[in-house]
């Protein structure tokens, strides 16, 4: 991932920007924030945060037109937050209200600013702040402006002496009674105060612009020309500001002070000869992009304080605080237990992952992250900027395995699984028996055949039976494991061995017994015709059912995330079942928007807490029986005691057998199963005899045992393997107390140890574990 | 550990060479790296033993941490 492409992926993700209220506020007071202070009753807190942008908050608190309600989300329900009663009772109740100011260099610059108003003075504390000499010509015998014109009750005069009191902490002199202009009551011609500071800013209130009769560019109204970026004048060491621009109709106390820190910055930059314009577009009042779900808020006006001079009690205040919605986006996170596992949200993710491929010598610490990912897609179907963590990681993935930094543990066991199915153990290439060519290939897959290998046997006869022309049998993997694994070179060898033995078998279309075989073909086999069983068993009809009675069910059908966007497929589940008489319940989440069983992307072997996180989520959304139409998505549901059915189940259904309950195969009987289905289809169908080694020794694995196994990825195959070494050599070791033998072997990276004891059948396995570091003796 | 030690010490033989197992020093390695270590092994033949303990906890955790290298 180049930096550009970074950047481009984290602003896609828009859970940093800022709320509707901050944005809308011309200064960006942290509203949200100060919301979720006064929840806390931290009103220190809540305070503070108006005082990081606003240098006069005991004023601001009471008096401020409040443009962030423009932008509220609550106002789409009911009424946009109270947010200056908030400040308020965060101000009241601060006792030590103090802003702390960083030690002054002071400069040589001078800065005049013509205005003593609340436009002025802001733009006076930034500059004095930053050590600017500054002077301020007020016309009157007082600083404040039009603020004096609120009541006592409204803004206590106290408030106002307080909040000035600051500006005797900076290099700040003020001249009263003293008008800048060119008119006859002026001391000053702003040219000649222009002529002797290094910048001016000018903000003097509601004055007749022309009736300054100042020397700067005027509109046809009369009015001073500004950039509306910088407050630049035609005059360039000038800038203006505050309600003299925004005219009497227009005035808005917290725009004025917005103008007074745009212009400070403006001059500050301008003396220090820097860019005037450059990376200010989210200066004053902008729109945010933050994406927030209001979906199924309750509506709550907001709430009256009972004495509008006091301002709220507490409890007013929390009630009303309680109103806001802290807004933030998280629609991703809300969905995925991966995304939200690692407590963060994708801008963050995107960027660890981006550091992680980065690292030269060190921890890589985001590995976990990248490996867990289902790679479902889910993420970008909710998310707002439409950002795809899935594609990030299977590329972070991609770019691991490439530079030999893949943690081998995360995906090996599913890798040689994948082996397994692609080796002459199970691969089959045939067309129909009595015939030499095939108008249909049916492609069962390795999980459907691990699971039901009945079913792939009975639909395979029932195509037989039904489509003219021969049906070719086509058994082996997709790959998909190898491409959620990041293994780029054995996909593509994978996808090409299948396409070679189709050419080979006439290159008729494909019909597949699982969705996502579906999915890999139609994308990486772009001259492969192939369409899911469920669709062509809607045209072709279904299996007549032989047995007589059947119980009807509602199901809450699961979709699978593979097939996320094949509407017509989905549509076909929902008729099929209908027309066994189900009835369907549909899912919060489903078919564009359906969620990964826990499987996709290795999951379930990269990271077992973060899949069953994922599992439970999914099956707990229904207290219906689950059905699916992926083997995979049924074996995960059902073995975390969710009833589950995969739609063959019922197509296929014998009355009195309960498939819903049962558990899937384990690892090792999975593999047996495709094995076995491969012999029994070549014996039965084809009449072949199949010569098949079988295992020297006879293994006894009680229950315990065999879900310790499951447990810790250990084959049957793997025991088999230690036991015959052990027995072979004699490389064993003996527990003199229970006389069972501990012996261990490394078949190929991981060594298994096997504790068994010899019965008069076979061995007995009391344990097995394995590790990866390697033994050198 | 110390009661696993035991009752290796007091358990577990050398089946080939019907002795009792002793400390001594084995290297293990993974991932390019190699780890010198004290485990019990048959002082005669060589063979090394590795408790369920050690493989699922220190080791384990080894393995995890030299993955993220």
């Amino acid at each position: 991932m180049e930096q550009k492409e970074l950047r481009e992926r984290e602003n896609r993700c828009v859970q940093e920007q800022p709320p509707g209220c901050t944005a809308a506020c011309p200064v960006h007071v942290d509203a949200r924030g100060i919301a979720a202070a006064v929840r806390k009753e931290d009103y220190g807190a809540g305070a503070q945060l108006l005082y990081k942008m606003i240098p006069f908050p005991r004023i601001i608190s009471r008096i401020c037109d409040q443009l962030c309600q423009l932008q509220c989300k609550r106002k789409e329900i009911d009424e946009s937050i109270a947010m200056n009663a908030l400040e308020q009772i965060c101000v009241d109740e601060s006792h030590e209200l103090d802003l702390k100011l960083i030690p002054i260099q002071l400069r040589s610059k001078k800065v005049a600013i013509i205005g003593g108003g609340l436009s002025g003075l802001t733009a006076a504390v930034e500059l004095g702040k930053k050590g600017y000499n500054i002077v301020v010509f007020e016309a009157t015998d007082r600083l404040g402006g039009s603020i004096w014109g609120f009541s006592e009750s409204r803004l206590p005069r106290q408030k106002i002496i307080d909040d000035f009191a600051l500006l005797k902490r900076l290099p700040v002199e003020v001249k009263f009674n003293f008008t800048v202009g060119n008119g006859s009551s002026s001391k000053l011609s702003l040219d000649s105060l222009s002529a002797s500071f290094d910048a001016v800013y000018l903000a003097i209130g509601c004055t007749d612009s022309a009736s300054l009769n100042v020397e700067l560019e005027l509109d046809a109204k009369g009015n001073v020309v500004i950039d509306p970026l910088t407050r630049a004048t035609s005059n360039p060491k000038v800038f203006a500001g505050g309600s003299l621009i925004l005219g009497h109709n227009n005035k808005s106390i917290i725009t004025s002070i917005s103008h007074g820190k745009i212009a400070a910055n403006s001059i500050d930059r301008l003396l220090q000869h820097a860019s005037l314009t450059a990376s200010r577009e989210n200066e004053g009042y902008f729109t945010t992009l933050l994406y927030t779900n209001v979906d199924g808020v309750e509506p709550q006006t907001a709430i009256q304080c009972a004495d509008p001079v006091e301002g709220y009690t507490a409890e007013e205040a929390l009630q009303e605080a309680n109103r806001c919605l802290l807004c933030e986006c998280l629609e991703c996170v809300k969905v995925c237990e991966y995304l939200a596992h690692f407590r963060a949200y994708p801008k963050r993710y995107v960027r660890e992952v981006y550091n992680n491929l980065s690292i030269v010598m060190g921890v890589r610490h985001a590995n976990k992250m990248i490996n867990a990912c289902n790679l479902c897609g889910l993420c970008e179907q909710v998310c707002p900027g439409k950002l795809n963590m899935g594609e990030i990681c299977r590329e972070a993935r991609h770019t691991m395995v490439e530079t030999g930094k893949m943690p081998p543990a995360a995906h090996d066991f599913a890798l040689r699984d994948m082996q397994f199915s692609t080796s002459e153990e199970f691969v089959l290439s045939k067309h129909q028996l009595g015939f030499v060519s095939s108008s249909t290939i049916f492609f069962p897959g390795c999980q459907l055949s691990a699971s039901s290998p009945q079913h792939v046997k009975k639909m395979y006869q029932f195509l037989c039976e039904k489509i003219t022309g021969g049906v070719g049998l086509m058994l082996g993997c997709c790959g998909v494991p190898a491409d959620w694994a990041g293994q780029e070179i054995l996909f593509k060898e994978t996808l090409q061995n299948i396409e070679g033995s189709w050419r080979k078998l006439g290159a008729p279309r494909v019909i597949t017994g699982c969705p996502t075989c579906y999915s890999i073909f139609k994308r990486h086999i772009p001259d492969m015709v192939a369409e899911p069983i469920w669709t062509l068993l809607e045209r072709i009809g279904l299996p007549d059912k032989t047995d007589g009675k059947k119980t009807l069910l509602k199901l809450a059908v699961h979709d699978t995330c593979t097939t996320r966007h094949e509407a017509e497929l989905q549509q076909s589940i929902r008729n099929i079942l209908g027309k066994l008489g189900h009835q369907v319940e549909e899912l919060k989440n489903s078919r564009e928007i359906t969620e990964c069983c826990g499987y996709g992307g290795l999951m379930l072997f990269a990271n077992k807490e973060i899949a069953h996180k994922t599992i439970n989520k999914r099956v707990s959304e229904s207290d219906r029986d689950y059905l699916t139409y992926c083997a995979m998505c049924r074996d995960n549901f059902a073995n975390q005691g969710k009833r589950t059915y995969h739609l063959l189940d019922l197509v296929f259904a014998i009355e009195g057998q309960d498939l819903a309950g049962q558990k899937g195969p384990g690892y090792s009987d999975r593999q047996e199963n495709r094995a076995r289905l491969k012999t029994t289809l070549l014996k039965e169908v084809w009449g072949e005899s199949v010569n098949k080694e079988e295992y020297s020794i006879t293994l006894i694995i009680p229950e315990n045992v065999r879900d310790l196994m499951e447990e810790r990825m250990i084959l049957k195959e793997d025991l088999i393997k230690v036991i015959e070494h052990a027995e072979s050599t004699g490389n064993k070791f003996k527990n003199t107390e229970n006389d069972n033998y501990i012996a261990y072997f490394k078949p190929v990276s991981v060594t298994y140890w096997v504790e068994y004891s010899l019965h008069k059948d076979g061995f007995i396995v009391h344990n097995a574990y394995s590790h990866r570091l390697e033994i050198k003796g | 550990m110390i009661q696993i030690d035991k009752e290796i010490q007091e358990a577990i033989i050398c089946n080939k060479c019907s002795i009792p197992l002793t400390l001594g020093k084995v290297t293990l390695s993974y991932m390019e790296s190699d780890f010198p270590v004290e485990l019990y092994k048959c002082s005669q033949c060589g063979l090394v033993f590795i408790p369920e303990e050690l493989a699922k906890g220190k080791m384990d955790q080894v393995e995890k941490a030299l993955e993220d290298k």
